[in-house]
């Protein structure tokens, strides 16, 4: 082997890709706080059967389902340039991942809902619960464990896939990384600690969600 | 006094209840027997207008149960619902379970609650499983728990719908020793059971029912042991031996 | 005509139909691998002690934590400067099969642990070796159990591979990426895109929901 590795070109831009990493997190935070919002409504419309609603939420979320990320990024980037919509990068990825991320949850929080028996609803019922008291204290506290695993691999699967913000000049983590390599010619080390930090983004966002979920969830479903 | 006056009921084309006519006075005990799908279960859930009815009518107290003007949620503060699958709330430790009620529908204070928590807990025998999880419990120790829930309420009926049927059969015997208690303290009660020996040991009155009507009612000793219609004989010559 | 831009033509649909082929061939040899690979792997997992399933569990958890692109680059790039540049298909392929793989383990893994132990115990009091144990009731029952599963990590290899157009593979996305700029007409080109995705996903979907359910029943 025959390559000099030259790491002091990437520990000096450290403080930028640190910054890249926080607009990481930053737009995939965000884009689940949003995904989730709109998921909530999607699957509402979805469960009321009641049209146009469901089909429009359907479309969303198989749509979002079946294509790739890459595709919507493209979409929301050069695509709905054709409308004279200009996003820029960070709002084109904020938007694909929101789509998707959405789409996902929909379907996450459908499927945890009906995972709820009505028994448990007719239970609570039963001692006089008003329909608010049922959700707020049986159905969602239930509902919320189930699809809480689902939704923590939600988020990781959006700090990973927003870095395609790479093909559109995104400022995140390997957007910057790109930037840093080219101007240096550093590929392999810049790439490699990238990789590094992703690593460590995701190990803390489980390890976080595992840790909150001890306190949360007690007992057992 | 529960009264149930030419109550039907339809699931879609299936009418399950047609016809009802039964009270049941403070302090009495009424057991619904009969086979699966006779509608048994079904009226309870009408009582406690968990099922709307197509017909007849339901009072509790006076109350018009079905009435649109009635607060259904207020009306069931009265009426305690103890189901087939105990329905124990399983995100919930035992104690919590029974204080829930208490505490957010009745909005007694956080520390009272438990404590009448506690005391109907004690009651059922679960006084040492207050911080356990109920899925770590027992069935008959689930069951017993959903009474306390029930009788957390302070109800002035309550309702079982089969409690026992889902229960291995060694623990059947606690959940009716429970019952039993609940006789001796007074409880007026509707009893949907399979447990004809039980029925006939604590009921003041007996109904049998068969494809959405009930075929005989009275006293225990005549509907069970000596039984008038052909129908009742044969059900109680198949559960009996 | 004559100008810098031209717009989208039936020249166009050889070179189309040369990304959709390439979409499809290296989504298809990726799946097979991986699942190939994600069988030894899970099956390896299931069966092993708690040191060899500790490395081998870090190496996928690494695979699975760090993004597909960023792999794609670093493997590419690594080959490069070690000397022996890959052909884009090539590199595409060994990334994307690892990649699978990682998920396919944890799928195969969990349909092995779902066997019950009672069935094991049965087929080995018949007098079947541990191989034929292996051969006849952990394969069949655990792989049967996990199709649905399998299918979702499949689905989202065949929309992943749209990433391989960063190491310069052309595959259905690069190629529409190209016509995009040739023929300025992105949104065109995109919903093209965006349907034949569809087209192959959206079925594969809903047939595995159906297996889910009918599973379920």
């Amino acid at each position: 082997m025959n390559y000099e590795f030259h790491w002091n070109v990437v520990f000096q831009k450290m403080p930028e890709l640190l910054q890249g990493a926080f607009v990481t997190l930053h737009v995939s935070v965000l884009s689940m706080v949003l995904g989730i919002v709109i998921a909530v409504f999607l699957a509402i419309a979805k469960m009321n059967n009641k049209p146009p609603f469901n089909y429009m939420a359907s479309t969303w979320i198989e749509i979002a389902r079946n294509t790739p990320a890459l595709f919507q990024i493209y979409m929301a980037y050069f695509g709905l340039g054709a409308f004279g919509i200009h996003l820029s990068p960070y709002m084109a990825v904020l938007c694909a991942l929101v789509f998707i991320n959405a789409g996902y949850l929909a379907e996450t929080f459908r499927g945890g809902f009906q995972s709820i028996p009505d028994a448990q609803y007719n239970a609570s019922k039963s001692l006089g619960m008003t329909n608010f008291q049922t959700y707020r204290y049986i159905i969602l506290p239930q509902m919320f464990r189930r699809i809480y695993h689902p939704m923590t691999n939600q988020f990781v699967w959006a700090i990973l896939m927003s870095s395609l913000g790479i093909l559109v000049g995104m400022n995140e983590l390997s957007g910057e990384t790109q930037r840093f390599q080219s101007l240096s010619f550093r590929t392999l080390e810049f790439f490699m600690v990238t990789a590094v930090l992703y690593y460590i983004i995701t190990k803390f966002v489980l390890l976080s969600a595992a840790l909150i979920s001890k306190r949360l969830f007690r007992g057992e479903i | 006094m529960i009264k149930v006056q030419n109550v039907r009921k339809s699931f879609g084309d299936l009418e399950v209840l047609k016809g009802i006519d039964l009270e049941v006075q403070k302090g009495e005990v009424l057991s619904v027997i009969g086979g699966s799908g006779s509608g048994k279960s079904t009226l309870l859930y009408c009582i406690n207008a968990i099922e709307k009815i197509q017909g007849g009518k339901i009072f509790v107290d006076d109350i018009d149960v079905h009435a649109k003007a009635t607060n259904k949620d207020k009306l069931r503060q009265k009426l305690g619902m103890v189901f087939q699958q105990w329905n124990s709330f399983p995100h919930m430790t035992v104690l919590e379970n029974v204080a829930l009620g208490p505490q957010v529908v009745k909005k007694i204070a956080k520390e009272e609650a438990i404590e009448i928590a506690r005391k109907e807990l004690e009651h059922v025998g679960l006084g040492d499983k207050f911080d356990v999880y109920p899925t770590k419990m027992s069935g008959g120790q689930q069951q017993r728990l959903a009474i306390a829930r029930a009788l957390a309420m302070k109800p002035d009926y309550m309702l079982f719908d089969e409690v026992t049927s889902a229960l291995d059969p060694e623990l059947v015997g606690e959940v009716l020793d429970t019952l039993r208690l609940l006789r001796e303290d007074g409880m007026t009660m509707i009893c949907v059971t399979h447990e004809i020996a039980f029925a006939r040991e604590v009921s003041d009155q007996v109904a049998f029912f068969n494809q959405g009507v009930i075929d005989e009612i009275g006293r225990p000793e005549q509907v069970i042991s000596n039984p008038q219609k052909e129908t009742t004989q044969s059900f109680l010559s198949k559960v009996l031996s | 005509m004559g100008g810098l831009f031209t717009p989208l033509s039936w020249n166009d649909t050889g070179f189309i139909l040369t990304g959709i082929m390439n979409t499809i061939l290296i989504s298809g040899v990726s799946i097979f691998i991986g699942t190939a690979l994600g069988v030894m792997v899970g099956f390896a997992r299931a069966e092993s002690n708690k040191v060899v399933n500790f490395c081998l569990g870090s190496v996928l958890d690494v695979l699975r934590s760090v993004p597909l692109i960023i792999q794609l680059i670093l493997f590419s790039t690594f080959m490069g400067v070690m000397g022996s540049p890959l052909p884009p298909f090539v590199a595409g392929t060994i990334v994307l099969s690892l990649y699978t793989m990682a998920f396919m383990g944890e799928v195969f893994r969990g349909g092995f642990e779902s066997v019950q132990n009672s069935m094991i115990v049965a087929s080995r009091s018949l007098g079947m070796t541990y191989w034929q144990t292996i051969r006849y009731v952990r394969f069949p029952i655990g792989l049967r159990s996990v199709f649905p599963a399998w299918l979702g990590v499949a689905l989202s290899v065949i929309k992943d591979s749209a990433l391989v157009s960063v190491i310069g593979f052309m595959e259905l996305l690069r190629t529409s990426e190209q016509l995009i700029s040739r023929t300025q007409q992105p949104l065109e080109i995109l919903i093209g895109v965006g349907i034949f995705y569809f087209l192959i996903s959206y079925p594969l979907s809903l047939y595995g929901r159906r297996v889910e359910r009918k599973n379920a029943a």
